[in-house]
């Protein structure tokens, strides 16, 4: 399968771009957008916005919590030893516990999540140009199908400055 | 590429070439001194205790002081940078990993100090909540574990937000170098390209974490304070050990974090990026701190001495004016005075001036440690059991080490990754105003349309 891009200089000669493939009949999913940057200012960093990160983490943070409650609480009554005339299930030092491993949840569970939703720890895809991190923006479809390349490149051809590429 | 993008990634990856003979000898230098201490360490396993000045009563000496020095240092980072971020200051972006890195690394050599501090360090692992072969699991009660579960949930919160932000800095290394290098940066890189999607994940987890990460430093050096005030010593048995200590350590963190930050400018030749603006701002956080600081030093003290308990007013008098005072009032005129008048007065707040100061208040906040652990050791309750400490070679070795440890540390990593996130400094570099203010006229567009 080959996949058509163009690299581009500026952001706004990239946001031309996208709004040029969309024009062509192309969906956000569909389209690849690669930069050396977060680009906020421009339009087309919207999308693939949805993500599931902060569900993920808020269950991973009471996750964590469920586990410490039972940890503390288990172990004490495993063996009830009266400490310091503490009760046998002293929720006021649990409490550190469950707050330490509570963050623990979330932080890690933040992390898999970013992980596997970002595709991170896989082969990379073929969409992708080295020269992205010397400042380019690439800006491409991953398998437009034979019937529609010339549609895609002339549409990636219709913004400024376009180098365009197949691969 | 723009003349600005080549200029910024030239300059920052500029430490990851070639090094000179100077960097050889200097790591070599610092490398001899971690040596040594490491030797000391041995030295003190094989031999036992006996070797360093720690006895009865004063059973925690430089090596617990060494302890929460670093786990304080440790909070110039992430807890600095994380606010940062959240409060989205722009002039965070070439801060926010020196901090970052100084968490990381100082979290591993304090985090070391208990396990020395055991003596038999192997047997550390009773402290990891599983259970024995009698099914006896370790006491959640005692402020050890919870120092166990504060410090790895924060070591492990750091190490993650330190590497995430790293991760596309690492793309752009791999894009750029061949043969291993390529391969070792690209398995570090996890296969970042940079799409929309990647980094608005990237933002987001880093966002969660930023919230995370607060209050976990936050805590960790409550539970440190923990380690004194749940005890019955004299001085130690505060309310306001847990605030007190978390003000203390974000204070010398910030410090550590200036001097790191003077030193990389410095050395690696990023005065375009760590510019005087920085220092001055961090300069006035450090001079928050410090009245901070002198504002919970004073409570501690009018509350002891108001109290004229006998236990305590002891080890109050024996700070003040007896054998600690030089110890006591050098600190107070370098975590307080002195950065005041530095600090205070424009004029002197430049980068000179924030460093003075906080090589002064990283020496004072040692010395803070050191008069928290030992005087109330050496003067508890009934006179009979009150002595004296004497530092050995041993344990001034180990501490002389761990400080040329995390130079060490600092200067590797420097070696190896860039210390300014290049990502973020082009993030922050905004495209111009006519560009912004058509992109949001076609997003208004498609919210209306």
């Amino acid at each position: 399968m080959t996949a058509v891009y163009a690299l581009y200089t500026t952001g706004d000669a990239a946001q031309r771009a996208v709004n040029s493939l969309r024009a062509a009949g192309y969906a956000d999913r569909d389209i690849t957008i690669i930069s050396a940057a977060p680009m906020e200012d421009y339009e087309f960093s919207h999308i693939g916005r949805e993500s599931y990160v902060w569900y993920f983490a808020t269950g991973g943070a009471i996750l964590g919590f469920l586990v410490a409650t039972w940890l503390t609480m288990f172990t004490e009554n495993a063996w009830p030893i009266n400490v310091g005339n503490m009760p046998i299930v002293a929720w006021y030092p649990n409490l550190i516990v469950m707050f330490e491993m509570t963050m623990l949840g979330a932080i890690i569970s933040t992390v898999v999540t970013l992980i596997i939703t970002a595709g991170l720890g896989r082969r990379m895809p073929k969409l992708y140009d080295p020269e992205v991190t010397l400042g380019k923006i690439l800006v491409g479809v991953a398998a437009p199908g034979d019937a529609r390349m010339a549609d895609v490149e002339r549409a990636l051809l219709a913004a400024p400055g376009a180098e365009l590429k197949t691969v | 590429m723009s003349a600005n993008e080549d200029r910024l990634s030239a300059t920052l990856l500029r430490p990851l070439g070639r090094s000179g003979v100077l960097w050889y000898a200097f790591v070599a230098f610092l490398g001899t001194i971690v040596a040594a201490g490491l030797f000391a360490w041995f030295f003190q396993m094989w031999r036992g205790f006996g070797v360093t000045g720690i006895r009865w009563p004063v059973y925690w000496g430089f090596l617990i002081t060494d302890f929460v020095f670093w786990i304080g240092i440790s909070h110039a980072g992430t807890l600095i940078s994380a606010i940062l971020r959240l409060v989205n200051a722009g002039w965070r972006r070439p801060v926010t990993r020196c901090a970052e890195v100084i968490t990381a690394f100082a979290l591993m050599i304090g985090g070391l100090f208990p396990i020395i501090h055991l003596g038999k360090p192997w047997l550390f692992f009773w402290l990891v909540p599983y259970p024995n072969q009698r099914l006896i699991w370790p006491n959640f009660r005692s402020p050890l574990v919870w120092d166990f579960f504060a410090i790895s949930t924060y070591l492990t919160g750091s190490l993650l937000f330190l590497f995430l932000p790293m991760i596309p800095d690492f793309a752009l290394v791999r894009d750029r170098s061949t043969g291993m290098t390529k391969k070792i940066y690209g398995l570090l890189a996890l296969g970042w390209r940079g799409t929309t999607g990647q980094w608005h994940r990237l933002e987001v987890a880093m966002q969660i974490m930023a919230i995370a990460i607060i209050p976990v430093a936050v805590s960790v050096h409550t539970i440190v304070s923990f380690d004194f005030s749940m005890a019955p010593v004299p001085m130690w048995h505060s309310t306001i050990f847990g605030p007190y200590f978390v003000a203390g350590a974000i204070f010398s963190g910030i410090a550590g974090l200036i001097i790191a930050m003077a030193a990389l400018r410095s050395v690696l030749k990023l005065h375009e990026y760590l510019q005087p603006i920085h220092f001055e701002n961090l300069g006035k956080l450090l001079l928050t701190m410090s009245l901070l600081w002198g504002y919970f030093t004073f409570n501690e003290r009018l509350t002891a001495w108001y109290g004229n308990g006998t236990s305590e007013i002891n080890t109050f008098q024996v700070t003040q004016g007896g054998s600690f005072a030089p110890l006591f009032w050098t600190m107070v005129l370098v975590n307080f005075v002195l950065p005041i008048l530095i600090l205070g007065i424009r004029r002197f707040r430049t980068i000179t001036g924030c460093v003075i100061a906080s090589i002064g208040i990283v020496i004072g906040m040692w010395l803070e440690r050191y008069l928290i652990v030992v005087p109330s050791l050496a003067h508890k309750y009934l006179p009979y059991s009150w002595g004296t400490y004497s530092p050995r070679p041993t344990e001034i070795l180990i501490t002389v080490a761990t400080f040329a440890a995390m130079i060490l540390l600092y200067t590797l990593f420097a070696k190896f990754i860039p210390i300014i996130s290049i990502w973020e400094m082009r993030a922050g570099e905004h495209p111009a105003e006519d560009l912004i203010a058509a992109a949001e006229r076609r997003r208004l567009g498609e919210t209306h349309a």
